[in-house]
């Protein structure tokens, strides 16, 4: 028996061992194909990445993942696959900034309306792809990467001609700017109290707390609720689910427009939080990285947020391999090698679990 | 076979009718013209090819969504060679570039069984991150004069068909029957002349090449042993496995060939459709490919049709917005006889559904004079999801295909 207990143990260290080796190896080539040594790289990374500055930017870049991720996640459980994120928080984001400053609310009321309201426009562009999966059979994979392309047509389009402020003159098209109301406070003066000092690139989102706990919120509803069992089960046996008295086809709808109404929120960390308004500079690509985020993370609301760490962590503390004269998109070489190699290394040890498993029991028979 | 192609002309024809009706109707010039159809076929190409691209990969039992990160590696690696040693050296190494994306993808998914559509995923992040990573290690060693855009590759030699189109053989100038006839500006058959002298004249070596490989892919997959087996792969992997075939080698086969070919499109935007590789140059088409195959129902001439589809909208949206806005227009029609469809079978409700939406369709058509640009670059995606919404959705995908595979049955 304790052997067993031993082996598990050893078997949930071994994959993220693996990939990290495997990852570090890719990476490390990567560096010395452009003749730097990667020992430096590396140090050079760990030195300014573990910054305050930098790890507050790297709290900043990791949220928008993390509530990405988990919009993603509610559709892996549900056996489906939201790509198409990044389009639902572009367009959660520019009706978020554009009418949450048509009206003043009360503080914490208005950035509440805020969130419906992108939400409901995330949730919305999601449905239309749940709408033609389980209506006209169309693959969600092809519809959400179109809706994607579309979201970005139509986002800009929409800030060009309707929704950008003409009263200020300036290069950068922009929302009007939010009320007072509807700004996510910053975490900076609570950190100021534990002792953590000001810090020239600015301070951490308020919507990290958000984030956490949406995490809290994702774990509870998926594991503990009836909902979130039905869920799981269309997606690990539709048949089985079926006949529990599941409707499967009610359920990839809900879980398409639960998904889109989550990513929806994946944008107003930086619009509540920093440019208080939408704007041409808004970042792209959240979406396609949170992909990667979920994938790394299990679906798990914990591994999700060490992995979103992770990659924020690459992304920021990259920026200073600039000084010693490489490339900084070094990281996505490693965030790409991680992602490869770990996906692969949990298949691996998820097979041998259940040879492990198999040959446990047929002992155990033949005693 | 020959009941389908009459069947095929039969509809082409009045797709042709119907186009001449609406640019008469709409004086969208353009809709018919001879640079349209040439720009249609040129875009349908690398479509055709990432469908194709998905066909032998899926008929193996491997679902490909990497062929967009197979697309990216061919286009740079198209230009990153094509500049440097020309095009054809270039065409050559996207083919090998998008092959060696499908081998990470084949081991990740055949040797290691990693879910099909994660695996494919996770190739289209990396392949975009990769591509990136290298243009920017080019710029900075002077190579390149930006970090997202290859130096200019040689064009490769175009030619027409003789006769019809006219061209240049050994020195005989041949007529351009088509081209005189699409200038006479008669109703229908003009517009017929012009599509047909755009898709054979000034062709691309490539181009044929590339079309070639729809009736060569039939060949290869329906009428050879190694095409039955690795058809077997995707059917019934077990039984064909029972039977002697080399089942991992057949997925292997399938997912090579995927990547090359989807590669080949690849390389084909970045120096056939264009002359340079660019950034975001695939934007989507990979998935527009995979459309394709599904809309084809995973045969090589319903991917050739579909991506023709697709290939028209992204050339209306290039050329100009007057005949996207015609478009509209078209999408009416379509609308229409859906509606006398529905009402047919006596379906009312779906019916007063799709006249809804047809009459909204119509009315921004009248209230609108001009697109604007933002919107009309969407045509390519709006069609695509609108053609697979619309099409029937009776697909007869390979049994085993999606389902990892491990010899002896073990999961």
């Amino acid at each position: 028996m304790k052997k067993l207990k031993f082996s598990t143990i050893a078997l949930a260290i071994a994959a993220p061992l693996a990939a990290a080796v495997v990852s570090i190896t890719i990476s490390s080539l990567a560096v010395l194909a452009s003749h730097k040594s990667p020992f430096d790289a590396y140090k050079t990374m760990w030195d300014f990445g573990t910054t305050s500055s930098s790890l507050m930017q790297m709290l900043n870049t990791a949220t928008p993942y993390y509530i990405a991720a988990l919009a993603i996640a509610i559709t892996f459980r549900a056996g489906l696959f939201n790509i198409g994120v990044e389009g639902q928080l572009r367009l959660g984001a520019i009706f978020g900034a554009y009418l949450g400053a048509k009206f003043i609310l009360p503080p914490v009321l208005h950035i509440i309306a805020i969130m419906v309201i992108a939400m409901t426009i995330g949730g919305l562009w999601a449905a239309i792809a749940g709408y033609l999966k389980v209506k006209r059979g169309v693959s969600e994979v092809i519809s959400t990467i179109m809706l994607n392309s579309l979201a970005g047509g139509l986002s800009s389009y929409l800030l060009a001609n309707y929704f950008v402020d003409r009263t200020t003159n300036s290069n950068n098209m922009s929302t009007k700017t939010l009320p007072k109301s509807g700004q996510f406070p910053d975490l900076m003066p609570l950190l100021n109290k534990f002792g953590v000092e000001n810090q020239p690139g600015g301070g951490v989102y308020g919507m990290l707390i958000f984030a956490i706990a949406l995490g809290f919120v994702f774990w509870f509803v998926i594991n503990r609720t009836r909902f979130g069992f039905e869920l799981r089960a269309s997606g690990s046996n539709p048949i089985a689910a079926r006949f529990s008295g599941v409707n499967s086809k009610r359920m990839v709808f809900v879980a398409m427009a639960l998904s889109g109404a989550v990513a929806g929120l994946a944008g107003l960390p930086a619009v509540l939080g920093e440019t208080h308004a939408f704007n041409m500079g808004f970042r792209t690509g959240i979406g396609f990285s949170a992909i990667a985020v979920a994938l790394l993370g299990r679906n798990n609301p914990v591994g999700m947020g060490i992995s979103a760490m992770l990659f924020g962590f690459l992304e920021v503390s990259s920026r200073s391999l600039e000084l010693i004269d490489i490339a900084p998109e070094t990281y996505v070489i490693m965030q790409g090698s991680i992602l490869l190699s770990s996906v692969i290394a949990y298949e691996v040890v998820r097979r041998y679990k259940i040879t492990l498993q198999s040959k446990e029991l047929a002992k155990a028979v033949a005693e | 076979m020959k009941i389908k192609a009459l069947k095929f002309l039969r509809y082409a024809t009045i797709l042709v009718f119907v186009l001449a009706v609406i640019r008469q109707i709409t004086g969208a010039s353009d809709l018919t013209s001879v640079g349209t159809a040439s720009a249609a076929l040129l875009l349908s190409v690398p479509i055709v090819l990432a469908g194709l691209g998905g066909l032998f990969s899926e008929r193996s039992g491997v679902v490909n969504i990497g062929l967009e990160g197979m697309m990216v590696m061919g286009a740079w690696a198209g230009g990153m060679i094509g500049y440097k040693h020309g095009p054809w050296l270039g065409l050559l190494a996207a083919i090998i570039f998008g092959a060696v994306g499908a081998l990470v993808h084949a081991i990740a998914t055949i040797t290691f069984g990693v879910d099909h559509v994660v695996s494919g995923v996770a190739i289209n992040i990396i392949a975009m991150g990769l591509v990136r990573y290298l243009s920017t290690i080019l710029y900075k060693s002077g190579a390149w004069k930006g970090p997202s855009q290859s130096p200019d590759v040689d064009s490769i030699g175009t030619n027409s068909l003789p006769v019809l189109s006219g061209g240049d053989y050994f020195g005989w100038k041949s007529p351009d029957l088509l081209n005189s006839l699409a200038e006479k500006h008669w109703f229908f058959i003009s517009d017929l002349a012009s599509i047909l002298r755009g898709i054979t004249g000034d062709l691309s070596y490539v181009t044929v090449l590339a079309i070639a490989m729809v009736p060569l892919s039939l060949f290869v997959l329906w009428k050879t042993a190694f095409g039955l087996r690795l058809r077997s792969a995707g059917e019934a992997p077990i039984a064909a496995e029972s039977l002697g075939v080399n089942v991992y080698a057949m997925k292997y086969a399938g997912v090579l060939i995927s990547g090359g070919l989807a590669g080949l499109g690849g390389g084909f935007l970045a120096i056939v459709a264009a002359n340079h590789y660019q950034e975001n140059q695939i934007a989507g088409r990979g998935y527009i490919g995979l459309a394709a195959l599904l809309f084809g129902n995973y045969r090589p001439g319903g991917i050739l049709m579909g991506a023709g589809l697709f290939g028209f909208a992204d050339a209306l949206q290039l050329r100009d917005s007057a005949s996207v806005h015609a478009l509209i227009l078209l999408i009416v029609v379509v609308l229409a006889v859906l509606i006398i469809r529905d009402i047919r079978k006596g379906k009312i409700v779906k019916a007063a559904l799709t006249f809804a939406f047809a009459g909204l369709s119509l009315w921004y058509f009248m209230a609108v004079k001009e697109l604007p640009g933002q919107l009309v670059t969407m045509t390519p995606y709006i069609a695509t999801l609108l053609i697979m919404s619309l099409a029937s959705q009776r697909l007869r995908m390979p049994a085993a295909d999606g389902i990892p595979y491990r010899r002896g049955g073990l999961r």
